[in-house]
């Protein structure tokens, strides 16, 4: 990891055509760093050749954990530590301890999950991380880790309607 | 990969074409431009309607709830009422943002914003009747399960009502993640427009958005993940709400139909709920191009599904107390309809069970007027239902000598005036200050009112009314070079 690096940007203004040039440059096998959009935009990940994300299993372990914790809770209330007899039923009265738990799974695993998130993507209340200029308005940015001499490279961009193509250092 | 939004079958779901530039400053105008004057006669409405709700509540908690209608046989009435009332009306949001999005529904996109933070409003509204039941709120937090110094005592699992505590603030908490959740690239965007102090608030509130597809990746499977939580949430929440009537063993309570029946009423009532506050919303901020025609309807059709579900549930009820040859429960179904409380019914009847067919006629389906009055029968109508099934059940019980009437007080009244002041004034300030309409996915299917990028909009005949443009797309604009080159000298830009 370099102190800084080089990025081309290059900008767009639609969808269709920044799709058309992130596929276009990694088949020439130039490496994307990124593609900064104002919207999410159906089959980016697939071009960008991203990877299904993983927070799902964490949405699965957190829930997993909500439904343990609720039911622990519950037996350990109802059952160790004040055991009382209402009309004779079980103490461990297994039905009706499920909407809690059925509760808990859903908030652990939604709570966990955004914040899995926000430390994934590094964001966070008080980010000095900013955009792009018009970038989340109406343009749409490729980022790719390359040298400005690679005039090959300018020109498949512009073909493939870039509208200004700008070299720039970037902290990595 | 974009030819899928530009079917010729496909009506486009917002109207008139605009430029993504052009959707972004109208979404955020309203909360650029100072107030209207409309605005502040409606805020203060709300802010003095509120007030009454202040002054009713201050008074009960200082005086105890005996300033209510209620007595040894009607132990609840209006506070279970409203709150019910009210956790069914914001179920439509997250109805529309959850449930919508897992089934592909589109059009969801221009309402999904505003009627989630009606269900947060919503929810804040219900939250009020069960606290100030208590009597004494200032001991709320007895309801949760926490170590504390009254011996190893603990709160009791096995009871609907504290099911409810749990249901409630969980389906509070994830509507408002989920909402937010939503906001965060709308929030970067305001940011990007801003200046001053309005900008370093925004900073902090988009958390450092950047447009990344990086992040937007993750952010989607997220988005996914919560919508598809937040669904069986919905569903468990009014079930369990249907639980402390359900699990009682009061004829005309005791019913195993309460669980989906509530859900069905839920989701009619919300959906009414949304379809006043998008009338208003779009005629008052001259939103009607995204907020469409289209949309009403669409929604119209879910309340007549749900209006069906709701009087198949009605008619069953009454079958089953026959059919089940209890005299309790027959007695209970019997003096609903014709007991002293029979107008209540007759009036859910007539609302709930009558009114939705009009919505079967195009014209009205398609009329924002006849849609707006029907939305508010359809709530009273639903506010009548829940009266209904609490009072009247209560009100006869099985000992005659205990038979009781109930009439709300000023004060019960005066509160429930009053949390329509609290979500109408929450909902006002949500106009002012944030943006209304989730401007990132309204852009995703404004291809689908632009067709693609070739003008190719008058080969379309399936593009709905045709409307004379004010804002034609416009060719791109040539980027401000001089911007992206000040950026371009920055080192700490962590792209």
């Amino acid at each position: 990891m370099s102190p800084s690096q080089s990025v081309l940007l290059s900008y767009f203004d639609s969808e269709e055509h920044v799709l058309d040039a992130t596929r276009a440059v990694r088949e020439a096998g130039y490496a994307v760093h990124d593609v900064y959009t104002p919207y999410a935009i159906h089959g980016m990940d697939e071009a960008m050749g991203l990877k299904s994300s993983r927070l799902t299993w964490v949405c699965f372990g957190a829930g997993l954990l909500g439904t343990t914790s609720a039911l622990a809770l519950q037996y350990y209330t109802s059952v160790v530590s004040w055991p009382l007899n209402v009309g004779g039923k079980p103490f461990n009265s297994f039905p009706a301890f499920i909407p809690v738990a059925f509760e808990l799974t859903v908030l652990f695993a939604g709570l966990i999950t955004v914040a899995a998130f926000l430390l994934r993507t590094k964001t966070f209340p008080g980010s000095k991380r900013e955009a792009l200029p018009r970038v989340t308005d109406d343009r749409f940015v490729l980022a790719l880790r390359a040298d400005e001499s690679d005039a090959k490279l300018r020109q498949m961009l512009e073909r493939h309607g870039a509208l200004e193509v700008e070299q720039m250092e970037v902290a990595s | 990969m974009s030819n899928q939004h530009t079917s010729s079958l496909r009506v486009p779901l917002v109207g008139e074409e605009r430029t993504l530039g052009q959707l972004t400053g109208e979404i955020c105008a309203p909360m650029e431009r100072k107030p209207t004057g409309k605005w502040w006669v409606a805020f203060a409405l709300a802010v003095a309607t509120l007030a009454v709700g202040v002054g009713m509540v201050s008074y009960e908690v200082a005086t105890g709830i005996g300033v209510w209608g209620l007595n040894k046989t009607i132990g609840w009435a209006f506070d279970i009422t409203n709150f019910v009332f009210w956790v069914g009306i914001g179920h439509a949001g997250t109805l529309i943002s959850a449930i919508l999005f897992l089934f592909r529904q589109k059009w969801r996109t221009s309402i999904n914003r505003a009627a989630e933070a009606m269900t947060l409003f919503a929810v804040m509204c219900a939250a009020i009747f069960p606290v100030i039941h208590m009597g004494r709120p200032w001991n709320a937090f007895w309801v949760l399960p926490y170590p504390n110094d009254r011996g190893s005592l603990w709160v009791n699992f096995r009871s609907p009502l504290l099911w409810d505590v749990f249901a409630i603030s969980t389906y509070f908490t994830i509507s408002a993640v989920f909402w937010y959740f939503g906001l965060i690239p709308d929030l970067a965007t305001v940011r990007d427009r801003a200046k001053g102090l309005k900008k370093a608030i925004f900073k902090a509130l988009s958390f450092g958005w950047n447009g990344s597809s990086r992040t937007w990746h993750r952010y989607e499977t997220v988005y996914l993940l919560l919508a598809g939580l937040a669904t069986p949430l919905v569903l468990s929440v009014h079930t369990i709400v249907s639980f402390d009537f359900a699990t009682s063993v009061i004829p005309g309570w005791h019913t195993t139909i309460f669980p989906p029946y509530f859900v069905a009423g839920a989701v009619f009532s919300g959906f009414a709920m949304v379809l006043t506050l998008m009338i208003i919303t779009r005629t008052v901020l001259g939103f009607e191009h995204l907020i469409t025609i289209r949309h009403l309807e669409n929604m119209t059709k879910v309340i007549i599904v749900t209006g069906g579900i709701v009087s198949l549930a009605y008619g069953t009820e009454f079958f089953i107390a026959w059919y089940s040859g209890n005299p309790y429960e027959k007695f209970t179904f019997m003096n609903r309809a014709f007991g002293p409380y029979a107008w209540a019914y007759w009036t859910m009847v007539t609302c709930n069970v009558v009114s939705p067919h009009l919505f079967w006629f195009k014209k009205v389906r398609t009329s924002p007027a006849a849609i707006f009055v029907l939305s508010l029968v359809i709530n009273v109508g639903m506010w009548f239902e829940r009266f209904v099934i609490i009072v009247t059940s209560l009100h006869r019980d099985f000992l005659p000598s205990s038979w009781s009437m109930y009439t709300p007080t000023v004060v019960e009244v005066g509160t429930f005036v009053g949390t329509f002041g609290l979500f109408f004034t929450l909902f006002l300030l949500f106009t002012r200050v944030l943006p209304i309409i989730s401007i990132g996915e309204v852009k995703s299917v404004a291809a689908f009112a632009r067709g693609t990028h070739a003008p190719a909009h008058a080969s379309h005949p399936a593009h709905g009314p045709e409307t004379p443009h004010e804002h034609p797309a416009e060719a791109p604009e040539p980027l401000p070079t001089p911007a992206l080159a000040a950026v371009a000298v920055r080192k700490d830009m962590p792209v």
